[in-house]
């Protein structure tokens, strides 16, 4: 039997999930023996005319990345989003809150009708996503787990719970007693053991909310340690864009 | 080789194994060069929009997503222009982790784009994928070296692609001197690795070309400059960070959604190469020893040993990590305190100017009394470079042509050459602020 042919590429990102791909090192020699790469621009030459799975990181930001990815789609038979910026829109979302014009005018001068963009956006918003694995970056585990569940045709399921979870289970002191605005409290849990409270920093919220996020409980936090509608506002833009009714909502 | 050709077409889309989207087109007519261009095609990112309205603890968190590859030098340069506007100083602990971590960085980029991007055109392979079988030995070689550079960075940031622990004025985390300890056994156990690096890259032999250009980058007196310290160019022009645009003077092209750069010349080089070139004196007596060993002198006008400059640069840092290691290991890890709060009243620009993989990089920030960042300026490595891409075709084409080459080899070699640049377009996308 073939071998499965996968893909990997990238719109507008910063390429780092590419990166934490090859940061698997010697763990992805055993999926190379099952599989075959169709492309790999970052990593390697060539191309092929159809793939099994394509992975694909980074936002729609023009009208050349809707092409992209329609084209994409078109080729392969499963589409796997790979970070924030393609499950959610990652931090390409901050200029979808100012005027997009000025947003250009700030970066082109005059020259912006040069590089026309669109409103930031994950790859849902254009294409259907078979699977999504979130995160800036993406944790490297769970992109082994997605790639092998895929390869042996086991269902992927991300965890459905936030980051307090593992982080209460990490024994670290609650940040938010430590006067940090950490989004913990409503982010998918699954970026352990790179746990951004383990490391001192708040939870920055790159993996997005969990299914049924307690708004509720976020909301009493937020309040009992004193943070106006701007500060949390600021907080959740970072990553979560998307989601500024519950932001608001908060 | 094949027959010699006055008419050529060359149109390379989306030049792999380099980070981002860049296409070649070079056309040739009738022996004369008609065209030749290095399109920057990758989505414009306007980081510099973006981070107007972010607070002061949030602008590294944002820039670091500009670069996978080079997150933590992203990190370094913003804390830096953050720490000029707050009037931070930093503690000696602060600024050797900070430079083990600018080390460890390089470290990983440059043997990453030596041996996962550059050397299969040596070994006439498509990517390391089909290496790992033909020369197995290499590529676990490599992925020893790339994984303890992105340990350095685990075990002192948290990650390498996009450090945690780093924050203005110093660290959330710090590693006890045990760990440190540890980790400095580690990596003294990859020096047969280091020096394997270099001579296998000894073998190897770059493609002749020669065109001298004006080499930019930072120089210290106390050290070979990552870090810090002023801006000079080749030939004899210095600047004080804050007065970088004296030397960088940016444009914009309609055919790249990055800038380009130049100073007096038509173009500048930044780079390991230019490192090199400037400051080759201050290297680490076992980084001298490799670029005997490589062959490579200062001046050296081939944009092809960039690659070589950088197995020397990754000599250095090396031997520099372990002394860095030694201080810190030595003088204890004091428990500082990172501040909470902007200082009072305090407002305006800051400038933190570094080194990184790819050359000198500036992040510029303006901040209101609050630490909300008001407006930015970003100046990437690769854009300083793309200017100089062009004006090597310019020099290469017609040198190819008369060494017989066919339109395919004419190709290959120029994405040759736009990969020595180890360019990182998706880096250069996110320009300027004009005024």
């Amino acid at each position: 039997m073939a071998k499965p042919v996968l893909m990997f590429d990238s719109l507008s990102c910063c390429e780092g999930c590419g990166l934490q791909v090859l940061n698997c090192e010697t763990d992805l020699l055993p999926i190379l023996e099952k599989a075959d790469i169709g492309r790999f621009r970052e990593a390697s030459d060539g191309d092929v005319d159809h793939y099994n799975v394509a992975f694909v990181e980074g936002s729609i930001v023009t009208p050349h990345d809707i092409e992209r990815i329609q084209e994409i789609r078109a080729k392969t038979d499963l589409l796997v989003a790979l970070g924030a910026c393609a499950t959610h829109g990652g931090v390409n979302f901050l200029k979808n809150f100012q005027d997009p014009d000025d947003v250009a005018k700030y970066v082109y001068g005059d020259k912006r009708a040069w590089f026309p963009h669109v409103a930031a956006r994950p790859l849902k918003a254009e294409v259907r996503v078979d699977a999504e694995i979130p995160g800036c970056p993406i944790n490297p585990r769970e992109f082994l787990e997605a790639a092998t569940c895929l390869l042996t045709g086991k269902p992927f399921k991300l965890p459905n719970y936030p980051v307090c979870v593992p982080c209460k289970l990490a024994d670290n002191v609650c940040l938010w007693h430590k006067g940090a605005a950490c989004l913990g409290v409503v982010t998918r849990a699954g970026c352990d053991p790179y746990l951004c409270p383990s490391a001192g920093h708040k939870c920055i919220g790159c993996r997005g909310l969990v299914d049924k996020p307690n708004t509720q409980a976020a909301k009493d936090v937020m309040a009992e340690f004193g943070l106006t509608v701007d500060d949390i506002l600021r907080e959740f833009r970072l990553f979560q864009g998307i989601y500024k009714e519950v932001a608001q909502e908060a | 080789m094949a027959k010699a050709s006055n008419t050529l077409d060359v149109r390379v889309d989306y030049v792999t194994r380099v980070e981002g989207h860049g296409n070649i087109v070079a056309r040739v007519e009738d022996g004369e060069l008609v065209e030749c261009r290095m399109e920057i095609t990758e989505s414009p990112r306007f980081f510099e929009a973006m981070l107007r309205g972010r607070s002061w603890k949030d602008t590294m968190f944002l820039t670091t997503r500009i670069c996978g590859i080079c997150a933590c030098g992203h990190g370094t340069a913003s804390l830096k222009a953050t720490e000029d506007a707050m009037g931070l100083k930093l503690s000696e602990q602060t600024l050797r982790l900070r430079k083990i971590v600018l080390h460890a960085e390089q470290l990983q980029s440059h043997w990453l784009h030596v041996y996962f991007l550059v050397a299969p055109d040596f070994f006439g392979a498509p990517s390391v994928i089909p290496m790992a079988k033909t020369h197995t030995d290499v590529v676990l070689r490599a992925m020893r070296l790339k994984k303890l550079a992105n340990y350095i960075c685990e075990v002192l940031v948290g990650r390498h692609v996009h450090p945690i622990t780093m924050v203005p004025g110093g660290y959330m985390k710090l590693p006890g001197v045990r760990t440190l300890k540890e980790l400095r056994a580690h990596i003294a156990g990859h020096e047969a690795d280091v020096w394997a690096t270099v001579d296998l890259f000894a073998t190897l032999k770059m493609p002749e070309f020669s065109r001298q250009t004006e080499y930019e980058s930072l120089r210290d007196p106390t050290e070979y400059a990552f870090y810090g310290g002023d801006l000079v160019t080749s030939d004899g022009d210095k600047a004080a960070p804050r007065d970088y645009k004296d030397i960088i003077h940016e444009s914009i092209v309609r055919h790249s959604s990055a800038k380009h750069v130049k100073n007096k010349r038509e173009a500048l080089m930044v780079g390991a190469l230019a490192r090199f070139n400037n400051n080759h004196t201050q290297l680490h007596p076992r980084a001298k020893e490799a670029a005997r060993k490589l062959g490579l002198a200062a001046p050296c006008y081939n944009t092809f040993h960039n690659n070589t400059a950088q197995v020397v640069e990754s000599v250095h840092c090396f031997y520099e990590v372990l002394r860095l290691l030694d201080e810190l290991i030595g003088a204890g890890i004091q428990d500082e305190k990172p501040p909470l709060r902007w200082p009072t009243g305090k407002k305006g620009a800051g400038v933190g100017l570094t080194e990184v993989p790819r050359g000198t990089l500036v992040h510029h920030y303006e901040y209101d009394e609050n630490g909300i960042c008001t407006g930015a300026n970003l100046v990437i490595p690769t854009n300083q470079n793309l200017a100089n891409i062009e004006a090597d075709f310019r020099a290469y084409v017609p040198q190819l042509i008369a060494e017989g080459r066919s339109q395919a080899e004419v190709a290959h070699a120029l994405e040759m050459l736009v990969r020595a640049y180890d360019p990182c377009i998706s880096c250069s996308v996110h320009l300027v602020m004009v005024k």
